[in-house]
């Protein structure tokens, strides 16, 4: 195992590969550690410079049911497989996860139609618990619901997780059990080749024998470095809010859209940071990299969150951001196994790929299988507990034994998010550690509360300098 | 570990600081200060400009000797300062719960002052659109980054940028600019919605009327896109950006406590002796409403102090008296509450008023009305001393605050 992010890669027996996956997003990540139960050298190559840089770190946060996913599509299956998998994995891991169930909201007689299909299409991806809230129901249940809601499909199951530490469970997972992790290693071109392809980054070149496309928006652009053609994404922009912890109370489920003619709308969602997210919307972009938020999104959000949670708006917002999903022009996965070229292809992956991505990484290794890779016997994986960033579990702290064995866990440093100067140290000593600020807010929620960095930024900028240089 | 003390403040800004003085010099027994920072005194620690009043000799202080001044107050008077310890939410209703590296602690007080100031609002509670991109700081964050290196050191450019725009044209704005100045960073100008702006920007050019409407840059900042007054939008060139003013309190063991809060100042909700509406829990300084000078915060302080010493000494009111609103172009007033007890009230107007009619009424009865002379700045609050509210009726309706050009 080694994790570099800079310097020339391996050269000669070192720098061959049974497997390479590109792109070290939620898809990647899992498919990397689900290999690395196996006897096989498995590199994991990514262009960014942190793992889960790109559409992982930004979606809704959301472990589906996949009660809603279009019956018999491969999604619909891997959704509800991934649902299982990733809860069991997350109790494993340290992943915090919320089982606050959904509920749909119908506000017009259209939506309210809407509601039986709805639970019927969720038997029939078996899901057989929903049940539909009257009007009258619905102020217990949710107290702070704006006016005028008609009823609403109750969706037990439906949960909140926390992506960041989802992605960085499977790549600690997979570099403890043996996988070599190249970040901030853009693979420009690919010489397909028999035994080998060659893989050429701009910090040298790898040689492997099968080869794992996971690069999520970029799925296409790496498709035509194989010669492949079949599917183009197009960027799906999807702005959020994220309302200060105050608005916590306001809201107790995951308050989804009912999806209309009009577009899906946006959803109202507690995290497992103890904040409440309002989004996303839905644009489709020609731009890639077009990650910025606009006045007509954000104004819009905030118009279609007052109806719903109409406190909302008088809460303070603590982060704005808006992420990319890749969308393909269809309602499915584009899953594909190029045997000839010993290769595959995991694209289209949209807003459920957070949820399906266990079941993913296993459906990838039946598509390798089919490529040819005789993977060996299984072993088990490096045990792993990730450090906890969620609200409803207990944080560093608040905790006292772990404070007498190390003051610094009693230094608060971040103080909206009530993060330690012993986490911080923790993540720079941990298996992949953070590149800069954003990486380690991203492990800590340092610097991510409302003061946004006001109090603590300067103390946080420091600290990663000065943990930083060790780690890397 | 549970223990108790007789007063507890939160915070040791000039507020927390000044109160833990008289309380501790007053005979109060065990008063104890709790700062999360690793230093105490507050905001002025970071704030290496004058404004902060005369030492005894008459030479000017800046933040950095306000602080030291205050800090030692407080430890002269008897009072305990415990730095690098956070009130992390309430026990009970005069426990607090406690983190630091000793462990954690409950303490119970037989009276609580939350003194933990004010921030600014950063670029998302702004709703400023755009890209992420590293180089968006507010002032507070801007001028502890300079202080931790010291102006003119190289490290401060490579941390803060080379060229930065500053956003807001409050005097706060013009300490940024000074703090940029300082460590050698150009500022390419200044930029605020206002029609007026403060003075003091030196060579600095500042674009009034003039909006901050998208950030851009991926991964650096590499300009703002702005809204001039003529509607015209052009791009600022920068890779820095600072937000300052638009103070929000840092309310959150305020809010923790179920505290009424004024929704105008977003602060909690005191009487005129600095009570809040739970017995045995005060309020004061910039978690009242945003920036007020130092020696503001720390006058309500020692009057906070005052009420805290009535409490102990068997002497407790609840916090009481009628509501106090503003309308027209003010925006906010505070305390919140009026009782007998003669008060001062704080206005702060919206906006620039030129000579502006001052009236307070209750129940439409007018108890005053008085044209000021010269003109009121957003940035400046105005003192009304006990005359203008003579004669309210406590057991009345609320007090109305107005002003019209």
């Amino acid at each position: 195992m080694s994790v570099t992010r800079t310097g020339p890669l391996p050269t000669g027996r070192e720098a061959e590969y049974d497997v390479v996956v590109v792109g070290a997003g939620v898809v990647g990540c899992a498919i990397a550690r689900a290999l690395a139960r196996h006897p096989l050298r498995i590199a994991l190559v990514e262009a960014s410079s942190d793992v889960g840089d790109g559409t992982s770190k930004a979606n809704t946060a959301i472990l589906h049911t996949g009660f809603d996913a279009v019956p018999g599509t491969l999604e619909a299956r891997l959704v509800r497989e991934g649902h299982r998998l990733l809860g069991a994995f997350a109790g494993e891991a340290g992943i915090p996860v919320e089982p606050l169930g959904a509920l749909l909201v119908a506000w017009d007689e259209q939506q309210l139609a809407a509601l039986p299909r709805l639970a019927e299409k969720a038997v029939r991806n078996g899901h057989r618990t929903t049940r539909l809230l009257s009007a009258d129901e619905l102020p217990s249940r949710e107290p702070h619901l704006g006016p005028g809601a008609l009823a609403a499909l109750a969706v037990p199951g439906e949960s909140v997780i926390c992506p960041w530490t989802t992605t960085l469970a499977y790549a600690t997972q997979a570099v403890r059990s043996g996988v070599d992790l190249y970040l901030g290693c853009r693979v420009e071109k690919v010489r397909t080749g028999d035994p080998w392809h060659r893989l050429v980054t701009r910090r040298g070149v790898l040689r492997t024998r099968h080869l794992v496309n996971a690069c999520g928006l970029h799925a296409d652009a790496f498709d035509a470095l194989l010669d492949r053609r079949d599917f183009t994404v197009t960027p799906r922009r999807g702005q959020l809010l994220v309302f200060d912890k105050f608005a916590r109370d306001l809201v107790r489920h995951i308050l989804l859209p009912v999806p209309g003619p009009l577009g899906k709308g946006v959803l109202v969602s507690p995290t497992v940071y103890g904040n409440v997210m309002l989004g996303p919307t839905a644009e489709d972009l020609d731009d890639k990299s077009a990650t910025g938020t606009t006045a007509e999104g954000l104004a819009g959000l905030r118009e279609q969150g007052g109806r719903i949670v109409p406190a909302l708006l008088d809460e303070e917002v603590t982060a704005v951001y808006a992420g990319l999903r890749a969308a393909t022009g269809q309602e499915d996965y584009r899953c594909a196994a190029h045997p000839g070229l010993r290769y595959v292809t995991v694209g289209g992956i949209r807003s459920t790929g957070l949820t399906a991505s266990l079941a993913l990484a296993e459906h990838v290794l039946g598509l390798l299988a089919d490529c040819g890779l005789d993977p060996g016997p299984e072993r088990p994986l490096a045990p792993i507990r990730m450090p906890n960033l969620g609200e409803a579990f207990p944080r560093p702290y608040r905790d006292a034994e772990l404070i007498a064995r190390d003051p610094e866990f009693g230094m608060v440093v971040c103080h909206c998010e009530r993060v330690t100067r012993g986490e911080i140290r923790a993540a720079y000593a941990s298996a992949i550690p953070p590149a800069g600020p954003d990486g380690l807010r991203r492990r800590t929620r340092a610097r991510g509360g409302r003061c946004q960095g006001h109090f603590c930024g300067a103390e946080v900028r420091a600290l990663s300098e000065e943990y930083g240089k060790g780690a890397r | 570990m549970n223990r108790t003390v007789d007063v507890l403040v939160v915070g040791a800004g000039p507020a927390g600081l000044a109160a833990a003085a008289r309380l501790a010099a007053a005979g109060a027994g065990r008063v104890e200060v709790l700062e999360r920072e690793r230093a105490a005194g507050g905001v002025p620690r970071h704030c290496g400009h004058p404004g902060f009043g005369a030492d005894r000799r008459g030479r000017p202080l800046d933040g950095p000797a306000y602080a030291r001044r205050a800090v030692r107050a407080a430890l002269r008077a008897g009072a305990v300062v415990r730095t690098g310890v956070s009130a992390t939410g309430w026990a009970g209703p005069l426990t607090l719960d406690v983190t630091a590296p000793t462990g954690l602690e409950r303490i119970r007080a037989g009276a609580v002052v939350l003194a933990t100031g004010t921030r600014e609002r950063p670029r998302s509670a702004r709703l400023v659109p755009g890209s992420r991109p590293a180089g968006v700081l507010t002032t507070g964050e801007l001028q502890q980054t300079v202080r931790m290196f010291g102006p003119g050191d190289e490290r401060v450019r490579e941390r803060v940028g080379r060229r930065a725009v500053v956003v807001g044209g409050e005097p706060v704005a013009r300490h940024a600019v000074r703090a940029l100045r300082g460590a050698g960073v150009e500022v390419a100008a200044v930029v605020t919605e206002l029609p007026r702006a403060a003075h003091g920007f030196g060579p600095v050019p500042v674009l009034t009327r003039t909006a901050v409407t998208e950030l851009l840059g991926r991964g650096r900042l590499t300009g703002v896109a702005v809204r001039g007054r003529g509607g015209g939008t052009s791009v600022l060139r920068c890779d820095t950006v600072v937000f300052t003013g638009d103070w929000i309190p840092d309310h959150e063991l305020a809010r923790a406590r179920g505290l009424a809060m004024a929704p105008d100042t977003r602060g909690p909700v005191t009487d005129g002796s600095y009570r809040t509406v739970e017995p045995g829990v005060f309020a004061a300084g910039n978690l009242l409403r945003g920036v007020e000078p130092a020696r503001v915060a720390a006058a309500e302080g020692r009057a906070a102090a005052d009420a805290v010493l009535d409490l102990l000494a068997g002497r407790h009111r609840p916090a009481e008296g009628v509501p106090v609103v503003t309308e027209g172009p003010l925006r906010w007033v505070t305390p919140g509450l009026l009782d007998a007890v003669a008060a001062t009230v704080l206005v702060r107007p919206d906006r620039h008023l030129v000579r502006p009619l001052l009236t307070v009424t209750q129940g439409g009865v007018p108890l005053r009305r008085e044209r000021l002379r010269g003109s009121l700045a957003p940035w400046r609050s105005v003192r009304l001393g006990p005359e203008w509210t003579r004669g309210m009726d406590p057991a009345g309706g609320p007090v109305v605050i107005g002003a019209e050009e």
